[in-house]
């Protein structure tokens, strides 16, 4: 996903070594000796990349082939039942529906709001270090806890209401109402999220030469347009790459809904990540929820590959 | 130019009029990112009466630490609290090792295969945890590791977490002079010893960025705990937090707050140790695009 590949200087053959004319005779050359400590070196990360992804990857795969049966224990082989199932579900297209509003809700907020708040705090005033503080604190209380304040501010005699009729505004239950859970679920977890996007978007914009500004607003050019025409450009690398990042975290939110809603009220809630856990532990069907997982995979996949086209088509790169 | 139409008194006006526009702009939008927070460390210094008082006081005439000793007498939460902490740690501590060591071999040690195995390795940042955790759950079953820390100390050390810090590593090695090693190497030095003494020195921003990286995973981990650990004295802080309900299923608000804002510690305690070089990290990193 996050991948800015930088191609690896290789070092000319033999030009950064001593020419040991008789250590090439023996069999630990410098050259092996590289070679097998390469593969010494990654062995630990490989080993944990197969053992616990690709491997479970694979099981998840032939576990989308079977049903569990609850009696034995057992997986029984039924072929492709578990992926005709996802045409039939009647609750999968409300599922499909609160994940694409869930994850395009957070993603929008997010890039814009972080975006915002980096070009405001990318100026030399007191207080500045105060407010970039201010703005990623939420990052540090543990999403989790973070939910549970929430969740207290948001309930029906909690504070957010309680603000809300001193100035004379009788506020829903916004947890309770269809129509109100996505957006207080939606609106928690950016605010908890956005700071780290700032400071991503803070570190590209100092990199972005200040001369190219001067020059711009000499020939005349307004804020708006030095910032639509000359910074965002320049930083849509970061942009994009922020936009992955969010987009793939946004799918794989899982403790913000169970905490907040339990996907609730109805379905209004229920993104695809807690659909696959209520599907998986809370009614066993390890066959289906695999293949809402696998489902889940191909969505992930497929917006890295999209992206990464894209990227070709309007990222900027200065050099 | 614009400079002899208007006079320098009113662009200094001007210039002050829209600070202070930008002040006003960012408190009003600070409001949702801090009083959350200052609510649930006020809240918890709260008698559960006063909680739900209309109208909302942010703070108490009368504050008490009752809520934090309940906290620890309802759940062992200071076991829980320990359990959290120690896995965090060990996460990290065993994500540096692995991480820095790949980073470095896929970075700066030429051998045969080393585009396609970093690839593959790859793959482990592209894949959500919730794809692989029913199979997960089913071998940490067969191998006996469920309803211990087991799971969640190697998934989380070697799986996703670990790549991510693999490729931040490998960024920042890469960006790295070659001269030094060069040197090291006449000296002498072998691979390790170069890694070791030469480019981890170096590396202290990465680490940091990765170190943060990591402890935020480990201390979030929510739906892993969930799905492998049933005793109460082995959870984690997150699950913790959400068993805080007396005998009638109602909430116990203010410890519940307590015992959150208790859990708020070692995270501020990480950054603050490792903020300072945590930016310059992910400069390196090529995170920054």
């Amino acid at each position: 996903m996050t991948v800015t590949i930088v191609e690896t200087r290789e070092a000319p053959a033999g030009a950064s070594r001593p020419p040991a004319a008789p250590s090439r005779r023996r069999f630990w050359s410098a050259s092996r000796r590289d070679q097998l400590a390469g593969y010494l070196f990654i062995t630990p990360q490989l080993i944990g990349v197969v053992l616990f992804v690709l491997v479970p990857v694979g099981l998840a795969v032939w576990y989308s082939l079977n049903d569990w049966n609850i009696f034995s224990g057992r997986l029984e082989f039924v072929g492709g039942d578990n992926y005709a199932d996802l045409l039939t579900d009647p609750q999968l297209p409300s599922v499909l529906l609160a994940t694409v509003v869930f994850s395009g809700g957070i993603v929008v907020l997010n890039i814009a709001l972080g975006l915002g708040l980096a070009v405001m705090l990318n100026r030399r005033f007191r207080g500045v270090t105060f407010f970039r503080t201010l703005f990623f604190s939420p990052v540090v209380v543990s999403v989790v806890a973070w939910t549970l304040v929430w969740g207290f501010l948001l309930q029906d005699n909690g504070g957010i209401n309680g603000a809300l009729s001193v100035i004379g505004i009788d506020g829903p239950n916004w947890l309770q109402s269809g129509d109100t859970a996505m957006i207080a679920v939606i609106v928690s977890q950016v605010v908890r999220s956005v700071g780290i996007n700032m400071v991503l978007f803070l570190s590209a914009l100092q990199g972005v030469p200040s001369e190219l500004h001067e020059a711009a607003r000499i020939d005349g050019a307004g804020s708006a347009t030095i910032f639509f025409r000359i910074t965002l450009p320049l930083i849509s690398p970061t942009v994009l790459l922020t936009a992955i990042i969010t987009i793939v975290g946004a799918l794989q939110a899982f403790a913000q809904i169970a905490v907040l809603t339990g996907g609730g009220p109805g379905l209004s809630t229920t993104v695809l990540v807690y659909y696959v856990f209520q599907q998986a532990f809370e009614f066993n069907n390890i066959g289906y929820g695999s293949t809402l997982a696998l489902m889940l995979l191909t969505f992930v996949m497929l917006l890295t590959l999209l992206q990464w086209q894209l990227r070709k088509k309007w990222v900027f790169y200065e050099d | 130019m614009k400079t002899d139409l208007v006079s320098h008194g009113q662009r200094r006006a001007g210039h002050v009029l829209r600070r202070v526009i930008l002040i006003v702009a960012l408190s009003v939008l600070a409001i949702p990112f801090v009083v959350p927070t200052v609510w649930m460390i006020a809240s918890s210094l709260k008698p559960l009466n006063e909680i739900f008082q209309s109208p909302p006081t942010i703070f108490t005439d009368s504050p008490t630490l009752a809520a934090y000793a309940e906290a620890f007498t309802f759940q062992p939460f200071a076991r829980q609290y320990f359990n959290s902490v120690y896995i965090a740690v060990v996460v990290t501590l065993v994500t540096m090792l692995v991480a820095s060591l790949a980073g470095y071999a896929f970075a700066r040690i030429p051998f045969r295969g080393r585009n396609v195995l970093f690839f593959v390795v790859l793959i482990g940042l592209l894949v959500p945890s919730e794809v692989t955790i029913v199979p997960l759950f089913q071998m940490f079953t067969q191998a006996g590791l469920v309803n211990t820390h087991w799971p969640l100390i190697l998934v989380t050390a070697l799986a996703a977490p670990c790549v991510l810090a693999t490729f931040v590593m490998r960024q920042f090695f890469i960006a790295l002079p070659g001269e030094l090693e060069e040197a090291a190497r006449l000296d002498g030095l072998g691979r390790v010893g170069i890694w070791w003494r030469i480019s981890m020195p170096l590396a202290k921003p990465a680490l940091s960025a990765v170190a943060i990286l990591t402890f935020l995973a480990s201390w979030n981990l929510y739906l892993e705990p969930t799905v492998y650990l049933t005793s109460p004295e082995l959870f984690t802080l997150p699950q913790a937090l959400t068993r805080y309900a007396d005998a009638y299923g109602g909430e116990m608000w203010n410890t519940q707050l307590a015992a959150a804002t208790m859990t708020v510690v070692p995270m501020l305690i990480v950054f603050i140790i490792a903020q300072k070089q945590f930016v310059e990290g992910l400069a390196h990193s090529g995170l920054k695009g």
